[in-house]
């Protein structure tokens, strides 16, 4: 059974940008959520890994902060 | 041993990659990320090729690029040392040790911090370095941006959008950005700007609530929940001693990109270059893969 994988960030965040595309390559499927425009999203985030920076990767409730490539990696098992 | 390392795989350090391994040296590179500040360039209008293209963009077009070939990367891993023994020159990482007959140091810059207390125990909890990347989780806030240089005024102008009120704390007697943006920021009623103010503590529990500031020999609170320093960079050269650097901690390179010492090369915005821009790194890099092929085949 697959992962879930949600990915925390905002529209113009470059790193953000970069964990997607890693994720798209890999055919990880993961849900977008823009803390940008979503304050109760923003929130969750902000409670899930006690700080406030993006993106955050949330993957079956292991929280990753920043594109640390090699943590994705392993936790997806890739 | 490998021919080359390659420290770094931003414009420079990537193009010197094109290039060492279109004269199929065998080589290495090791790099905390790809594409290096260019990456968080919001939008690039000056990179010949491409009259618009955002930072991300670019560096996946550089990773692409680089997969082109099949270049042993080390990527996540950060230089700790780099020393020349004999005719070898050893690179220490946070994750093993690396020898070669050259190396090109293409670390880059990274932001400068402004050293005062609360900055280590809040960052990412209020304190950020990229305002592109977070401006966005300080919707409705009253923020600080520290600085008074074209990156301090570009986060203000993204954060009139998005914060309620914007102090614009710099410690010179006058903003040094362009004019264009320091009328835009003064138009904004939501923009507060204090000259001659220096930056004196942050404070908070979890996350920040607030920033001690002095201006006119006068200490003064201001209650922010995020904090924007913009305060320009640092090159990334305190891996390396006994090369010769500038007083800012730039390598000093000659035209061949050479440093002081010999079989170690540099390029881009880690040396003294002139021009710290994404096209010259990327010159800089070539020019320094060149010359490190060139240094090997005469030391044969």
């Amino acid at each position: 059974m697959s992962k879930r994988v949600k990915v925390y960030s905002t529209s113009t965040c470059p790193y953000c940008a970069m964990v997607k595309t890693f994720l798209k390559e890999k055919n990880i499927p993961f849900e977008d959520v823009n803390v940008g425009n979503d304050p109760e999203a923003a929130k969750e985030m902000i409670e899930k890994s006690g700080q406030m920076g993006v993106p955050v990767i949330d993957i079956d409730g292991k929280i990753i902060l920043g594109f640390n490539k090699e943590a994705i990696s392993r936790e997806l098992g890739i | 041993m490998y021919d080359l390392i390659i420290i770094g795989a931003g414009p420079a350090g990537i193009t010197a990659s094109v290039y060492a391994a279109r004269k199929r040296m065998n080589f290495l590179v090791i790099t905390r990320d790809i594409g290096g500040q260019a990456a968080l360039s919001y939008d690039i209008q000056n990179y010949v090729g491409y009259q618009f293209i955002t930072g991300p963009d670019l560096a996946q077009k550089f990773r692409e690029h680089l997969e082109q070939f099949n270049v042993e990367t080390k990527e996540g891993e950060s230089v700790t040392s780099i020393s020349k023994d004999g005719d070898i020159v050893k690179v220490k990482t946070d994750k093993g040790e690396y020898s070669a007959k050259t190396v090109i140091i293409a670390s880059g810059r990274i932001p400068r911090k402004l050293g005062v207390e609360g900055e280590e125990e809040f960052k990412n909890r209020g304190i950020t370095y990229c305002a592109t990347c977070d401006g966005p989780l300080f919707a409705d806030k009253e923020v600080a941006v520290i600085g008074g240089g074209n990156s301090a005024l570009d986060a203000v102008l993204q954060l009139i959008k998005i914060a309620k009120k914007i102090y614009l704390i710099n410690i010179g007697p006058q903003l040094q950005a362009d004019p264009i943006m320091v009328e835009k920021a003064k138009n904004s009623e939501k923009v507060v700007v204090y000259n001659n103010t220096k930056v004196e503590k942050i404070s908070g529990d979890t996350f920040v609530k607030g920033i001690k500031i002095s201006r006119e020999g006068k200490e003064e609170d201001l209650a922010v929940e995020g904090i924007f320093i913009e305060i320009g960079s640092t090159p990334s050269s305190d891996f390396i001693k006994n090369i010769e650097k500038n007083e800012s901690g730039e390598i000093f390179v000659n035209c061949l990109c050479e440093t002081s010492i010999p079989g170690i090369f540099a390029a881009g915005d880690v040396t003294n270059v002139y021009a710290k821009q994404i096209i010259v790194a990327c010159g800089e890099g070539a020019k320094a893969a060149l010359a490190s092929f060139e240094y090997i085949s005469k030391t044969k």
